[in-house]
């Protein structure tokens, strides 16, 4: 650590910062969400088991009842999720139904930005809302390791006015792109040239990646998990997480992506794929983090940027809908189980789920009760609080 | 005191996609004023208008009445995914021919317009024939008039479809259209009421288009009752609202505002925009003229304006390809890199277009941009994977495939023609070689110093040294700027 510069007095501010960037105390709570990219089909994730309108609007695609894991006497879960089950059972998992927005959007693109940016759906905002979460931690200090996301690319969520977070599939290869010395030898000589904004902003990114890049990996070495995860692309992203919530570093939110659950075909085997991946992968996670004591104080949840229309299509599949369900996965939750009543498939709006229940209350409780943040400023708006935590 | 060079390669940058490699007499020798006039003049020229549909495709969807394109009734799904896999993969090829245009055309300043135009008037489909009438208008009309474009591109299918106004009828009126035109494409927010917006959704029911693209009229869906629109009462045509947000001066300060802030600054001078529009507004919306004011206003090369604008991932890749003259063997590689940083054309991230400046650059997209120039030099694999577009691949990945080798470990692979390259500095003694490469490359004043850029040189002869500093160069921070 600390090798960009050989000399202190040649360290500008945004690097010095590092230095006391100072560990995540105890207490801290830590919050990783995953994207179910592509519309996951909420009804068939948790299955009301004893509507007869699901069963007649999906003849093949309908989980029969005697197949999912039983969570009440209306909802059953996707027989994949087994590890939901259990967490359920535990009282670790909440379960959110009918979460949306008003004039809900159908392409892919456009509600997923709305959701990540948590806009209304006639507003365009170029921020997300972890991205402005970030802006309001670091007004005065250069820690964009608070979030991460384990990609390739930065999401629009974690893109802030200020501050962006930073993108990596792995800490190693992150850092053996930004060992090339050639990078170093422009750092040290090239920023010291201030008096044009946007240059100095385009250093401050590179220092803070290279100096983050170092910073991340000797985290990500300090107690490396000893738990076996699935070799797949969300148990390996689960696996650095752990890492790094179980090492000193100051990363308070995380972020990745499981997809694509665009299933307009043949959706039973792709969803079962994709579930089987997350429930594994999440199953090694959460015990791995009771192992080390840090369940209490780490919040998984997932959304999607629409559900799927009530209807089966006639290739096997489902078209693009409307609300859906969330999970909140935590050993820290106030209030678990299904926390809102089972979708009601009588009062659709055009064949679609009406949605009662606003994702930004969902980020309001999020930010402010999990991660103590000023909610209002970042939604730009009051959204009341839910009482999961 | 800033040089002639230095200002002519803004006014290249600004004005287009960068100095050309050929371009290198006209740098040194030519007056900033005489260098814009000879750009406005390549520019007035028509456009040559793009077809890249599948001849197949074409026949396919022109064949009149009956046509298997549109009834899409009439097709199996088979035929379905198969035109539409032609269809994005026709996209893709547009994308990539409008590059190539970018990259040779002499009409840069039409080109970079259009491409300004293209986000502004944000739309995305996954029809080709719709895309690439869309970007023909927007070529016809880039240096035209505002008021002739504004009509064009309201009326054209790809608009009617990507902002909802074939489904805004009599009884059902849908205002998407009329938002956003007012939001986006003309006034800006707070110059309008609610109320504005469902009295011009109703004014524009009954406009919609055929299958073929072109515009229709639906006087039975069309409400024709009276409406009162920012203070005007009637019965008012879709045309009367775009006539009344065209007579309101509001539209020109805001066009002109946002053409200052991509061409000159990303930090309006509200007192010269006020100036502008006003003019502009004179006009009667004349885009030419307003370009013609701003690229040969003194404060145009101000030292604040120059060498402060991030580049685009588009202003980007096609400066490297003007200035580093190659044949790419795998043109789709552009395609790849378009998405991993951000800016993929016909492809916005929604109607408000790309936000620019400081959102092209987070930490990876900038090591990406850092690495690029070296890729390309030693032939070396893109080893990271875009996110998935949903929209795209309308849950068939066979598309996805088939639209582009969008998958980590692509190779970029090109032949550089460093012999124009190299020319360049055939007269440079040895000793002002490192300056004068600095000083084509860069346009923001910086601090790398010589020995330490050196270090990562090849020093083993004349053209190798002004290779490797070329790729140096181009790997800087500095690069990022224009």
């Amino acid at each position: 650590m600390g090798t960009l510069a050989t000399s202190s007095f040649l360290v500008p501010k945004f690097l010095k910062a590092f230095e006391t960037a100072g560990k995540l105390g105890a207490g801290n709570k830590v919050l990783v969400v995953l994207q179910l990219s592509g519309g996951n089909d909420g009804l068939n994730t948790v299955i009301p088991v004893r509507n007869d309108i699901y069963y007649r609007e999906r003849p093949a695609l309908g989980i029969d009842k005697s197949k999912t894991l039983t969570l009440s006497e209306e909802a059953g879960l996707h027989p994949e999720l087994t590890c939901f089950k259990s967490l359920y059972d535990e009282g670790n998992l909440a379960i959110l139904n009918n979460v949306g927005y008003p004039n809900p959007d159908r392409s892919h693109f456009r509600s997923m930005d709305i959701w990540q940016s948590a806009s209304k759906s006639n507003e365009y905002k170029s921020s997300g809302w972890l991205g402005r979460w970030l802006d309001s931690q670091c007004e005065h200090c250069e820690k964009p390791t608070q979030a991460l996301e384990i990609d390739d690319m930065l999401s629009l969520a974690l893109s802030g006015e200020q501050m962006k977070g930073i993108a990596l599939r792995d800490p190693a290869r992150l850092y053996n792109a930004s060992q090339d010395p050639f990078f170093k030898q422009i750092l040290q000589s090239g920023n010291a040239h201030s008096a044009n904004d946007t240059n100095s902003y385009l250093y401050q990114v590179m220092a803070e990646t290279l100096s983050g890049a170092d910073y991340i990996f000797a985290q990500s070495k300090l107690h490396p998990t000893n738990m076996v995860y699935p070799n797949t692309e969300i148990g390996r992203s689960l696996k650095t997480i752990s890492s790094l919530i179980c090492s000193d570093i100051n990363t308070r939110v995380y972020y990745l992506s499981l997809g694509s659950f665009d299933t307009h075909v043949n959706q039973e085997g792709r969803q079962q794929k994709l579930f089987s991946d997350m429930n594994e992968a999440i199953k090694v996670f959460t015990s791995d983090l009771k192992s080390n004591h840090r369940f209490h104080e780490v919040m998984l949840i997932t959304f999607s940027e629409f559900g799927r229309r009530v209807s089966q299509n006639a290739s096997g599949g489902t078209d693009h809908g409307t609300a859906n369900n969330m999970f909140l996965i935590s050993g820290g939750l106030k209030k678990a189980g299904s926390l809102n009543g089972m979708p009601d498939l009588a009062n659709l709006s055009e064949g679609d789920l009406q949605y009662n229940l606003d994702f930004k209350n969902v980020y309001a409780t999020v930010l402010n009760k999990w991660l103590e943040a000023d909610d209002s400023k970042i939604l730009g708006g009051k959204y009341e609080y839910l009482d999961f935590v | 005191m800033i040089s002639d060079q230095l200002k002519n390669q803004h006014l290249l940058w600004r004005a287009g996609f960068g100095p050309a490699a050929d371009q290198q007499k006209q740098i040194l020798k030519e007056s900033p004023k005489k260098l814009f006039k000879s750009i406005l003049e390549s520019s007035r020229k028509d456009p040559v208008l793009f077809d890249m549909a599948d001849p197949a495709l074409k026949s396919l969807v022109m064949t009149a009445s009956g046509s298997a394109f549109p009834q899409k009734r009439n097709l199996s799904p088979e035929e379905k995914k198969n035109i539409r896999t032609q269809s994005v993969l026709d996209i893709k090829a547009l994308n990539i021919r409008w590059l190539q245009e970018m990259t040779e055309s002499d009409a840069q300043l039409r080109e970079k317009m259009s491409l300004f135009w293209h986000g502004h008037f944000a739309s995305k489909t996954v029809n080709i024939f719709y895309d690439q009438a869309l970007l023909n208008i927007i070529r016809q009309h880039a240096l035209g008039n505002f008021r002739d474009l504004l009509y064009s591109v309201s009326k054209s299918a790809s608009m009617i479809q990507f902002l909802n106004n074939n489904q805004n009828k009599k009884d059902h009126p849908n205002e998407n259209f009329a938002r956003e035109l007012m939001e986006l494409f003309t006034m800006g927010r707070g110059n309008y009421s609610e109320v504005d917006v469902k009295e011009s959704a109703r004014a524009f029911t009954g406009w919609g288009a055929s299958l073929q693209g072109e515009f229709e009229f639906r006087k039975r869906q069309h409400d024709d009752g009276v409406k009162t629109f920012l203070g005007k009462t009637g019965n008012l045509s879709g045309e009367d609202v775009l006539d009344i947000l065209l007579n309101n001066k509001q539209t020109a300060v805001f066009i002109t505002r946002k053409i200052y802030r991509f061409f000159v600054n990303d930090q309006a001078d509200e007192s010269k925009v006020a100036e502008l529009a006003e003019r502009f507004y004179k006009s009667g919306y004349d885009i030419q003229k307003l370009m013609a004011s701003i690229f040969s206003s003194d404060g145009f090369y101000n030292e604040e304006n120059i060498g402060t604008h991030i580049k685009s991932p588009v202003e980007w890749l096609v400066g490297i390809r003007r200035q580093l003259p190659q044949e790419i063997e795998n043109p789709d590689v552009q395609v790849l890199l378009q998405r991993l940083l951000g800016q993929v054309l016909f492809n916005p991230p929604n109607v408000a277009g790309w936000p620019g400046g400081k959102h092209w650059i987070d930490s990876s997209s900038l090591m990406l941009r850092l690495r690029v120039p070296q890729l390309i030099y030693s032939s070396d694999a893109i080893l990271l994977k875009p996110k998935d577009d949903d929209d795209l691949m309308m849950g068939m990945k066979d598309v996805q495939q088939a639209v582009a080798k969008l998958r980590s470990g692509e190779i970029i692979r090109t032949r550089i023609h460093w012999d124009i390259f190299l020319d360049h500095f055939k007269d440079k003694p040895d000793a002002e070689l490192f300056a004068a490469i600095q000083q084509l490359l860069l346009q923001s004043p910086t601090a790398l110093s010589e020995p330490g850029m050196k270090k990562y040189m090849d020093l083993s002869g004349r053209n190798a040294m002004i290779q490797s500093a070329a790729i140096r160069f181009m790997s800087t921070p500095e690069y990022q700027l224009c």
